[in-house]
């Protein structure tokens, strides 16, 4: 940081306050008191709020006059930025990406950055120049900011590299994600359905654990913590029914198969212990109700958002009439690619892994267990041809 | 019965023998020894360096509903700094007919509060979003404290400011530390219970906590209540400031994020038995002792499952709580040695019901860091050993 052009700063920002406090005759000293007040505190001089009154807002007021192009932005980032960021914004260690990560929001671990996330520019400058470089806040001068929020832009592919950022321009500056915000929506999406009674007595017919701790944490006699891997994260655990806890695995035959699943479950299921097939069905119909929002099946089943998964497996990827799939579902038919169980599995886990630039917003299922179980769901509802 | 008298009782000891320690050996005092393990942790790996980082209450150790300043988590943006109250300074402007600064013997004339409320950071059981993460109540739900703080409603230092108190303004509040966080509040918070806060717990704010001046305000995430509160300013708009905008802002499954979440709903955790707190003998008499508490108001009710959820019975309130402060419950069971499966439920006064992981994760996805105010599960098995699990 630059000293000197922080002290002239400072002095024009001054000088301004103190003309405008010229013109308000409000700061008159003989102003009354407002209503209730106790005359305490004593007026506020025109330079002290210059020094500490130096947010900007979105609009770009509070903004000082200055300028900063690329290339400058570039240098200082390199001194002052990238032992933490990265020479490209890219992070280091845990620190914060400060660029890339576009078309990420909407997946697992989001890379939030200035460039994918930050909806309004004027958020880098005031905190670059509040509160940056961190260990050194409050050293950088107008045009030093304006010269590396220049270089984070051009990191984010957002400006060429002959740009100059100023307090002219500052306004025309687009961000990527700029209507990518809503305000806090939990009155009308959450509170009206989360203030029922709620249910004491029978629940639920089942509580099945579908995950253990990932990490034991230790906690020495110094302070700290330790975390270890969970040497028994998949050791199975007991589920728990009204009776209490049963040490029959998860996926294990229930003791009496509900009445949706002995309608839902017709006799094409071929397995050694149909009691244990239809148990696994009736759990596919539960994991199956993350699905329904877009997907159809049994009888009378049409495409929605997702097309219906009446004879999924067996069938041909993209294949489902009238269903307007995406480029690399009718990639995957043109491969004459097939739903079979291990694909399904492997779909459902992590659908955009297995197959990037899918339309299907679901995240994926975690469990073993889910994964089984909607397949055999899925299989009671045919066979493709 | 013991089978052989105890020599603790039939032999002298030196403790009723010897003499102990004068006043004054230690004069502010420390807890004893025997409890140098009911102390803050950190986890190293959750942030880059401790200097802009968090550390966990051991909420799983205490009891009762307060929180002693010594073990209430802390969480720096820029690390906690020292500032005398000779050096301190609070400034009011913006759209204020006379801005003004403040002393510390200045803040100390005006009409002064007492109230109790709980801090909770936005983040706090935010690594549960992705399933059963780290095996300890200190960890899933430590980032909470709870004091009974005296300072001075906000809106008499905007009403002596002379401030413009119409709705559609806003209060900026920032801090006196190298991060200079700032968050934007609106103006009918700030006329509401917010508090420019000086003591809590009857001393002091601790260096940690924000000394001399803190904000407090209630219900609201942990972020909001600025440490060394130096300057207040009167806005027609947010500032969208980076903890308001790039920080604290929760994404949902589509990508879209929601901002100003500002609000901690209903919540609670049962702290003993835990997994740092097993039950330490077997069948017969046991308490199960947790903490519940809500943004919105008072709590209502919090009930208990023993079963993952299929039945539940109504704990008992340690006393009735107070508004946006934590409340103490308890269960008092016979247990027979069967393995449990422990959830806590909350209700609060507005009748809102605390959610499980699958209702929160329906609407929101997984991906939204903060807010997660989800039923925790913990697994106690027939040796009374306990384990952060996830339910169906």
């Amino acid at each position: 940081g630059d000293g000197t052009a922080r002290i002239a700063e400072l002095e024009t920002l001054v000088a301004e306050a103190a003309a405008a406090s010229r013109s308000a005759p409000i700061q008159a000293a003989a102003a009354p008191l407002p209503d209730g007040a106790f005359g305490l505190g004593r007026e506020a001089h025109p330079e002290e709020i210059a020094a500490w009154d130096v947010d900007v807002l979105p609009d770009g007021r509070g903004l000082p006059p200055g300028a900063g192009d690329v290339e400058t932005g570039e240098e200082l980032f390199a001194e002052s930025c990238a032992s933490c960021h990265g020479d490209f914004a890219e992070g280091v260690g845990n620190w914060p990406v400060l660029a890339g990560g576009f078309d990420t929001l909407d997946r697992e671990d989001p890379v939030k950055t200035v460039g994918s996330y930050w909806p309004y520019l004027s958020t880098a400058w005031d905190y670059i120049h509040r509160s940056m470089p961190f260990g050194e806040a409050g050293t950088l001068s107008a045009d030093d900011t304006y010269a590396i929020v220049a270089y984070i832009l051009y990191s984010n592919d957002l400006v060429d590299d002959d740009f100059e950022l100023s307090d002219a321009n500052f306004a025309q500056v687009e961000m990527h994600n700029s209507d990518g915000f809503i305000v806090d929506d939990r009155p009308e999406t959450e509170y009206p359905a989360w203030r029922a009674e709620p249910c004491m007595q029978e629940c639920k017919d089942e509580a099945r654990i579908t995950m253990r701790s990932v990490f034991l944490v230790g906690t020495p006699p110094e302070g700290g913590s330790e975390s270890i891997p969970n040497p028994n994260r998949d050791v199975a655990l007991p589920s728990f029914t009204a009776d209490g806890p049963s040490f029959i695995p998860a996926a294990a035959p229930a003791e009496a198969p509900t009445a949706a699943a002995e309608a839902a479950a017709p006799a094409e299921v071929e397995t050694a212990d149909a009691d244990a097939g239809d148990a696994l069905v009736a759990a596919g119909e539960q994991v199956f109700r993350k699905c329904k929002a877009c997907h159809q099946v049994g009888e009378g089943a049409v495409n929605r958002s997702g097309p219906h998964l009446n004879g999924l497996l067996g069938r041909e990827m993209g294949s489902v009439d009238g269903f307007k799939y995406s480029d690399v579902f009718r990639a995957a038919q043109a491969e004459g690619r097939v739903w079979d169980e291990a694909a399904l599995a492997e779909f459902l886990a992590k659908p955009r892994a297995y197959m990037p630039g899918t339309k299907m917003s679901f995240s994926g299922l975690r469990s073993e267990e889910d994964l089984a179980a909607i397949s055999a769901y899925l299989a009671s509802f045919g066979e493709g041809s | 019965a013991e089978s052989a008298p105890d020599p603790l009782i039939t032999e002298l000891q030196d403790w009723a023998s010897y003499t102990g320690v004068g006043v004054d050996e230690v004069p502010y005092g420390m807890p004893i020894e025997f409890e140098s393990h009911v102390v803050r942790r950190n986890v190293e790996w959750l942030t880059a360096s401790p200097i802009s980082s968090i550390n966990f209450t051991p909420i799983h150790a205490l009891e009762g509903t307060i929180t002693p300043q010594g073990c209430a988590f802390e969480r720096h943006h820029s690390g906690a700094i020292s500032l005398r109250k000779e050096d301190y300074r609070l400034m009011i402007n913006g759209l204020v007919e006379r801005p003004l600064v403040f002393s510390y013997a200045d803040l100390e004339r005006f009409p002064r509060e007492t109230h109790v409320y709980f801090c909770e950071c936005a983040a706090n059981t935010g690594m549960e979003w992705a399933g059963a993460q780290l095996n300890g109540a200190q960890f899933t739900h430590g980032m909470i404290h709870n004091m009974e703080y005296t300072g001075i409603p906000l809106r008499a230092l905007l009403r002596e400011a002379g401030a413009d108190m119409s709705s559609d303004k806003w209060v900026y509040v920032e801090g006196a530390d190298a991060s200079s966080n700032g968050r934007s509040i609106p103006m009918e918070k700030a006329l509401d219970d917010v508090l420019v806060a000086f003591k809590a717990n009857g001393e002091a704010l601790r260096l940690e906590h924000g000394y001399p001046v803190r904000l407090v305000v209630p219900g609201w995430e942990g972020n909001m209540w600025v440490k060394w509160l130096r300057r207040i300013e009167v806005l027609d708009r947010a500032v969208e400031s980076r903890e308001e905008t790039s920080k604290y802002t929760d994404v949902l499954e589509d990508g879209t994020a929601r901002k100003w979440t500002w609000v901690m709903d209903a919540k609670s955790v049962i702290t003993s038995p835990s997994p740092q707190m097993p039950i330490p003998h077997g069948p017969g008499p046991l308490v199960i002792s947790g903490l519940a508490w809500s943004g919105h108001g008072r709590i209502a009710r919090v009930d208990v499952s023993r079963d993952g959820g299929i039945t539940w019975e109504a704990a008992r309130l340690g006393r009735q709580g107070d508004s946006k402060a934590l409340t103490r419950f308890y269960l008092d069971i016979d247990w027979d040695g069967a393995p449990m499966l422990l959830q806590a439920r909350a209700m609060d006064e507005t009748g809102y019901v605390q959610p499980t992981k699958e209702q929160l994760r329906e609407v929101r996805g997984e991906n939204s860091v903060y807010h997660n105010n989800c039923i925790q599960t913990w697994y106690v098995n027939a040796e009374g050993i306990a384990e952060n699990v996830e339910t169906s």
